[in-house]
């Protein structure tokens, strides 16, 4: 009841013409930038997110959590027709979205791809708006060593599936926390890391480090080769987009799979879209009667992995606003967004901004509706996006980058730091350190310091504290014990497997 | 030197960041009456670092090279790429905005990308008009503007 009360609160807010229309411009942006591979939704929310501190913040809010989850719609797009992903969550679409293009039937795999989309999508947000209530009510039971240690299990998941070296993810995560506490220091006046320039005083915005090393990372990864902007055929003849009853029948139950693995997915930590749709995909092979049919063309290997994708959007929202724990690079940067839009996602953040939360949750329902009807008419426009040559698209994300930076405190200092992170950002590419972990660390550096000086004054320097409680000693042992996993060779090896067949 | 080892190269400056975290923090109070200090949490997670980046050096250094050779061709594009921004960067205090991204347009087309010149310029000022109509008239940003008042 509470939630129906809290929805139509949402509704009236994600209905304003204002917000429609953000609403609009996030999945429509997120749309192109899904369908261009190699840019991100990271990046691209890292990139616009200066632009949106005049806005209103649940209209930016709207609009960036938008580009989100359109990318996901865009990134299957590129996947069926090119067996191009456009982003790593629709690399298993490719296996049989491309085949049914082959076939003759790349409209009927766009049409199932959007509307597995949209329903597993529809019950992320319902997931969403029914899980994230009651959470926070329990989260509230929770003081600092219990966040200290949760902050503490979400770094690990994400380390530990963040790339094939365990060693360099969790290097990564120590530079983000050394990054986080450049600055003043929260507790006592000193600076610390401040290289004696009062530039460094305030410590060095999050924006810097997440577009130099989302953004300017990936173009420079990308202007390694001169591709001479790898013009695609696009497939004609992709007027008739609706699925067959046959094909549709036979998707039945994999819509019910991708949303539910995708949720489930989505709410723990580390493991993203990427491997929601990895998972999806096998349970529905595993399951189905002829599993010979994978790979050759199969809508249900089409309907699973895109319903996880997007399902997933909405359980990654969970603890992002419950708990203030992103799981994923992206999650990251809406966190930091929130915090300097200077609200707190948290167990109160439901109570305290009941407008900002519900407009978010009513607006994604509206949202992927847009996304519907905007694809499905318009799937050969965007596929024509591909046409840009790489060539002008790179100065205009270098162009934008500095606008971003530059626009955050009006200084050139930062437009040289991002230059810095830029370097940073394409060696740890080239050097094969995971960057989601450094962009977590950095962003829960300070609270996760502050959690645990505020835990040691509770208990006047006993670090007892922190494995006295119980559900603090709980979330520590599992996170002690998800990084000791890949000591096991058997599991390692596992480990591995899946994150290289992520790519 | 056809084969870089990274992994004992990061690693090393890895230990360096390391060694320096804890000694700055050595200098600041690692606990108070009130409870931990500056310096309590950078001491942690300094000495986390020197220990991973231990390992991996010593890991990497232990192991044969990496089979793979290093492409340099390809690092050297990209790091001249980022040669490039950083002058952007440079050229934004004495010439502006616009005209330090046109240049840097103009130079990604013609010599990184080997376009014609006429492309290259035409590329180099629509991109440079382009964010002026977007981000100076329409969002009303200011940006760092040249001698000729752009």
């Amino acid at each position: 009841m509470e939630a129906l009360l809290g929805l139509g609160q949402g509704f009236a807010v994600a209905l304003q013409p204002m917000n429609l229309f953000w609403c609009f411009i996030g999945v429509f942006l997120g749309t192109v930038i899904g369908v261009l591979p190699g840019l991100g939704p990271a990046a691209t929310i890292a990139m616009l997110l200066p632009l949106t501190f005049n806005m209103p913040p649940t209209s930016a809010v709207i609009m960036l959590a938008g580009i989100y989850y359109g990318a996901k719609y865009g990134g299957s797009t590129t996947a069926i027709l090119l067996n191009v992903p456009g982003e790593s969550a629709s690399v298993v679409t490719c296996l049989d979205g491309y085949q049914m293009a082959r076939k003759g039937r790349g409209g009927a795999a766009l049409g199932i791809a959007a509307i597995s989309s949209f329903v597993a999508g529809t019950v992320g947000v319902v997931g969403l708006m029914l899980l994230a209530p009651p959470l926070a009510k329990f989260a509230l039971t929770f003081s600092s060593p219990e966040y200290f240690a949760l902050m503490s299990l979400g770094l690990a998941m994400v380390v530990l599936l963040a790339g094939a070296s365990l060693i360099k993810a969790l290097l990564a995560m120590l530079v983000g926390l050394w990054i986080a506490s450049m600055g003043i220091d929260l507790f006592s006046d000193s600076a610390r890391f401040t290289f004696g320039t009062t530039h460094l005083l305030d410590g060095i915005d999050f924006v810097i480090v997440a577009i130099g090393v989302f953004a300017l990372g990936e173009v420079l990864g990308n202007m390694e080769k001169r591709g001479e902007g790898t013009l695609l055929p696009v497939p004609k003849g992709l007027r008739n987009l609706l699925p067959s009853w046959e094909e549709l029948k036979a998707c039945r139950f994999a819509f019910v799979n991708g949303s539910v693995i995708g949720f489930i997915i989505g709410v723990l930590p580390g493991a993203g879209s990427t491997i929601a749709s990895f998972i999806s995909y096998g349970v529905e092979k595993a399951v189905s009667k002829h599993p010979e049919k994978f790979g050759t063309g199969a809508p249900e290997g089409v309907a699973a992995p895109e319903g996880a994708n997007n399902s997933e959007t909405g359980g990654s929202l969970v603890p992002l606003l419950t708990l203030g724990i992103p799981g994923s690079a992206t999650t990251a940067i809406l966190l930091a967004a929130f915090i300097l839009w200077g609200l707190r996602p948290g167990p109160l953040m439901i109570q305290d901004n009941p407008e900002l939360f519900w407009g978010l949750v009513a607006s994604m329902y509206v949202g992927n509706v847009m996304l519907l009807v905007l694809n499905l008419p318009l799937i050969p426009l965007f596929a024509q996006i591909l046409k840009i040559r790489e060539y002008l698209l790179y100065p205009i994300i270098f162009g934008i980058s500095l606008v971003g930076v530059y626009t955050v405190s009006n200084s050139l200092f930062d437009c040289a730091l991002l230059a810095g992170f830029g370097l940073l950002g394409y060696l740890m590419r080239r050097l094969d350190y995971p960057s989601a972990p450094l962009i977590l660390g950095l962003v829960l550096g300070d609270a996760m310091e502050r959690a645990l000086r505020q835990s040691l004054m509770m208990s006047s320097g006993d670090l007892s504290i922190l494995v006295s409680r119980p559900i603090s000693a709980v979330m520590l042992f599992l996170a002690v014990a998800l990084l000791c996993l890949p000591l096991f060779r058997k599991f390692n090896s596992w480990r591995i497997k899946a994150i290289e067949e992520n790519g | 030197m056809k084969r870089l080892n990274g992994d004992l190269v990061s690693g090393a400056v890895l230990v360096a960041l390391g060694v320096f975290v804890i000694t700055e923090a050595r200098g600041w109070n690692y606990m108070s009456e009130e409870g931990p200090g500056p310096g309590f949490f950078p001491l942690w997670y300094g000495i986390a670092m020197v220990v991973l980046s231990l390992v991996l050096v010593l890991r990497s250094a232990t192991k044969a090279a990496p089979g793979a050779r290093t492409d340099w061709g390809a690092i050297g594009r990209a790091l001249l790429a980022w040669a490039a921004f950083a002058g952007c960067v440079a050229l934004m205090q004495p010439l502006g905005f616009l005209i330090s991204l046109a240049l840097l347009t103009l130079f990604v087309v013609a010599v990184m990308y080997g376009r014609p010149l006429k492309i290259a310029v035409a590329a180099a000022v629509g991109n440079a008009i382009g964010f002026y109509l977007v981000f100076v008239l329409a969002l009303g940003l200011s940006l760092p503007a040249g001698p000729l008042g752009f």
